[in-house]
């Protein structure tokens, strides 16, 4: 894991959260903007699946449970697909605001991926 | 689905997971997940640490999975199921929480469900009192005083 990318990562996941519960909130749809914030989330996930793949090759190894941390990975991987896609079934301010809870819930299992891979016994 | 849901739409599948209720769904499902996940590596990894904790998260992890199908599908049967396994949760959080808190010799490894789902910000306490609010207030359409066509009325 590299560090300043995951905290950047998970920047992007609790702005996006906050976005997609405001504009919700406030009585949105799902839109280009909520969705876009989503697929943002998703796609620095695949680059930190990626990175965490490559790691161990540049001496960068995870000091907890690899297999945890692979559980969280996937599982954080399943979110904003599963949301973007229930959205688009009804286009209503509280599947914006569903969004939101998933990027939300991305950003706390980034942040115990991060916990696993950087300090002993998380 | 069955081909009597198909034939009424939208209107039944509304009357459950439509509105709010889609957030309180979407938050069920991140908890199915999260306790799935957990339990996953738990036993993967150190089933033999604590085989009744352990056995208790996969338990608790099935029931969260099969109450977040069950509140999304609509029709009676899946609105009995979502009672049963709400139920269950509220149940076995209040039970295992009270025992992991008296006993805390009992369940030396965490549950999803020790000290009343501190591990998870008390969400499986809190959640499952909304499931049960949000089920009360939206029962099925087909409600054993109507009559086995009510939809139709509707």
């Amino acid at each position: 894991m590299i560090d300043w990318f995951t905290w950047v990562q998970l920047a992007v996941a609790v702005t996006a959260g906050l976005l997609c519960i405001v504009l919700g909130l406030a009585g949105r749809a799902p839109n280009d903007v909520t969705n876009g914030a989503l697929a943002l989330v998703e796609v620095l996930l695949v680059v930190q699946l990626v990175v965490a793949i490559a790691a161990p090759a540049f001496g960068n190894e995870a000091t907890g449970s690899l297999l945890e941390f692979y559980t969280y990975l996937v599982g954080a991987l399943l979110l904003p697909p599963a949301a973007i896609f229930w959205g688009l079934l009804e286009r209503s301010r509280w599947s914006t605001v569903v969004l939101g809870v998933a990027a939300l819930a991305v950003a706390v299992m980034v942040y115990r991926m991060l916990q696993i891979w950087t300090v002993q016994q998380a | 689905m069955t081909n009597v849901q198909s034939a009424r739409p939208e209107t039944d599948r509304r009357r459950r997971m439509s509105g709010i209720g889609r957030v309180l769904v979407a938050v069920y499902g991140v908890l199915a997940l999260a306790a799935l996940g957990r339990s996953f590596v738990q036993i993967v990894a150190k089933f033999d640490e604590a085989p009744l904790a352990y056995a208790l998260s996969a338990l608790a992890a099935a029931v969260y999975v099969v109450a977040t199908v069950a509140l999304v599908r609509s029709g009676r049967g899946w609105y009995r199921v979502a009672w049963a396994t709400i139920v269950f949760e509220f149940t076995g959080v209040l039970v295992i929480g009270t025992l992991s808190i008296v006993y805390p010799d009992l369940f030396p490894h965490d549950t999803v469900w020790s000290w009343f789902g501190r591990g998870y910000l008390f969400i499986p306490l809190v959640l499952p009192v909304l499931g049960m609010w949000w089920l009360a207030k939206h029962r099925p359409p087909a409600a054993p005083s109507r009559g086995a066509n009510g939809a139709d009325a509707a």
